[in-house]
């Protein structure tokens, strides 16, 4: 018996014990302490339909809970509702939790938090340490979001977007400690392709796959940095790669394109380049151009300008820069690249700087601080 | 005993070295400090005397309630002349004198020419919870 298994197996039993009417929070609390028996007797014991025997064990102790609490009639009519064990059926349960857990009522960060605790099977503890609170913040965090969505039925059909996007959110955490929630995203976002077949599922999942195929190469010694231009190419996961390219492949012969295919796309480009300026910025910035006709997103508009820098030349890029607000995250940045590009180091060393003051996470402030000091040096060199 | 050290972008005593904004150092001079900053960090972790260490951004605005009903009023960004914190450590050590210390250290980064700032560095005692046996 692995742990993995049975993680993967927790939200398919808290799906079926909620759609035979359990409430949420007390069906989590039955999966959770039949995980525990399941640790205990499986290893003398093992079962021949492991999801059964959790359902049937979980069910049990809802059961128990229920009774503890109600009056004798109670008990007995909850006998009589007890299934017959024997094979647990649909998996379209587990789709159902991912909706329910990923509810547009939800915060985003209450809505992760559940995601991986009820889908993803992870504890508390592990989800604290991911997000590095105490775990009692986060068991908060975790009873609040299960009031909140405590009686939303569970047969409604979810927004597949917002759980993409949750899903995204959990990768984009997901650097270190206990729990890699990039890998822990990925595994989920595989489960959920497997579930649904949605191109925009397999487009998330490709994304996923071409970044963290070139995750080890992202940062030098020390936690620094390192832009896409200064990687060590020969360190990208070609397995990954690979498997991104694959998966990016089929969702597009689908034909029905969307934000993450369109970003797996760029990724893909940049996956398959030998180096920077080896790179197909030009089908870089028709991929780019798809985006912004789907998304209409500034961010998007920012980020293409730098790729019609590298297609086009740093003055083109600039013009590209027309209507994007200058107050947008990384805009100085982008702008201070450009600017270099040019040749006009000393607005660029200015714009660097600027960029490093607005950094929102500390590598970034520190690589834009260097590239601030690079260029002034230059400029006195 | 816990302490506080604090980084502050501005305010404290004034500074004892100009060392310049750390954009006009050398790419070498920053990463020779940004180095030290996380070789300061893991020591203190090895000798199991870090709690916590985190940055904060230049951002910041001061908020208070206007009354029931009403929004929060809000002073807007700081303005030049606010102390603005940069960033803490938590520290958990013996004594005062060794939190004196660890917070020498930290001033001691290198800057400009590989030379230490001086950085000013405020340590703040934590208060305790009385203790419940008097011995």
């Amino acid at each position: 018996m692995n742990e993995s298994l049975l993680r993967e197996l927790v939200p398919a039993v808290i799906g079926v014990l909620v759609r035979r009417g359990a409430d949420f929070a007390s069906a989590e609390d039955a999966v959770q302490e039949a995980l525990i028996r399941a640790l205990e007797t499986w290893p003398d014991d093992p079962p021949r339909d492991p999801k059964a025997w959790l359902v049937t064990a979980a069910w049990r102790r809802l059961l128990d809970a229920t009774r503890a609490e109600a009056s004798r009639r109670d008990r007995e009519l909850a006998v009589e509702v007890e299934p017959s064990a024997g094979p647990a059926p649909a998996t379209d349960d587990t789709l159902r939790l991912y909706f329910l857990c990923a509810h547009p009522t939800l915060p985003p960060a209450s809505a992760v938090a559940l995601t991986l605790r009820a889908v993803g099977g992870l504890t508390t503890r592990q989800i604290a340490t991911a997000y590095l609170v105490p775990e009692a913040t986060m068991a908060q965090r975790i009873s609040r979001a299960k009031r909140r969505i405590a009686g939303l039925p569970l047969d409604q059909p979810g927004d597949l977007g917002t759980v993409l996007r949750m899903l995204y959110l959990v990768f984009n955490e997901g650097y270190g400690g206990d729990v890699d929630l990039a890998a822990e995203a990925i595994r989920l976002t595989r489960q959920l392709v497997a579930l649904t077949g949605e191109p925009e599922a397999a487009g998330l999942l490709a994304l996923m796959l071409l970044h963290h195929a070139r995750r080890a190469s992202r940062t030098g010694p020390g936690g620094r940095l390192v832009p896409l231009a200064e990687q060590d190419r020969s360190r990208w996961d070609t397995r990954l790669i690979a498997d991104g390219v694959r998966v990016l492949q089929t969702a597009l012969a689908r034909d029905r394109l969307g934000e993450y295919q369109a970003q797996a796309a760029i990724a893909a480009l940049h996956a398959d380049a030998p180096t920077t300026e080896e790179t197909d910025w030009v089908q870089i910035v028709e991929w780019y151009d798809e985006l912004l006709r789907l998304t209409g997103s500034p961010v998007v508009r920012l980020n293409r300008a730098v790729a019609v820098g590298e297609a086009d030349g740093p003055r083109a890029g600039m013009a590209a820069l027309a209507g994007v607000s200058p107050r947008l995250p990384r805009y100085a940045a982008v702008t201070a690249y450009l600017h270099e590009r040019a040749g006009d180091l000393e607005q660029a060393a200015k714009l660097y700087a600027e960029a490093s003051r607005a950094a929102t996470s500390a590598p970034e402030r520190d690589h834009l601080t260097r590239e601030a000091a690079r260029v002034r040096h230059l400029l006195r060199g | 005993m816990k302490y506080l050290l604090l980084k502050h972008y501005r305010g404290g005593p004034a500074p004892v070295v100009d060392h310049g904004p750390m954009d006009q150092w050398t790419p070498e001079e920053v990463d020779a400090h940004v180095q030290y900053m996380r070789d300061f960090g893991d020591r203190l972790q090895e000798k199991g005397e870090l709690v916590d260490v985190q940055a904060l951004t230049p951002e910041g605005t001061f908020v208070r309630f206007d009354g029931e009903g009403r929004p929060p009023v809000t002073d807007g960004p700081f303005a030049e002349t606010k102390d603005l914190i940069a960033g803490w450590y938590i520290i958990d050590v013996e004594s005062w004198d060794r939190a004196v210390e660890v917070a020498g250290d930290l001033s001691a980064a290198p800057g400009p020419g590989g030379k230490p700032i001086h950085e000013w560095l405020e340590v703040r005692p934590f208060l305790t919870a009385p203790p419940a046996v008097t011995d």
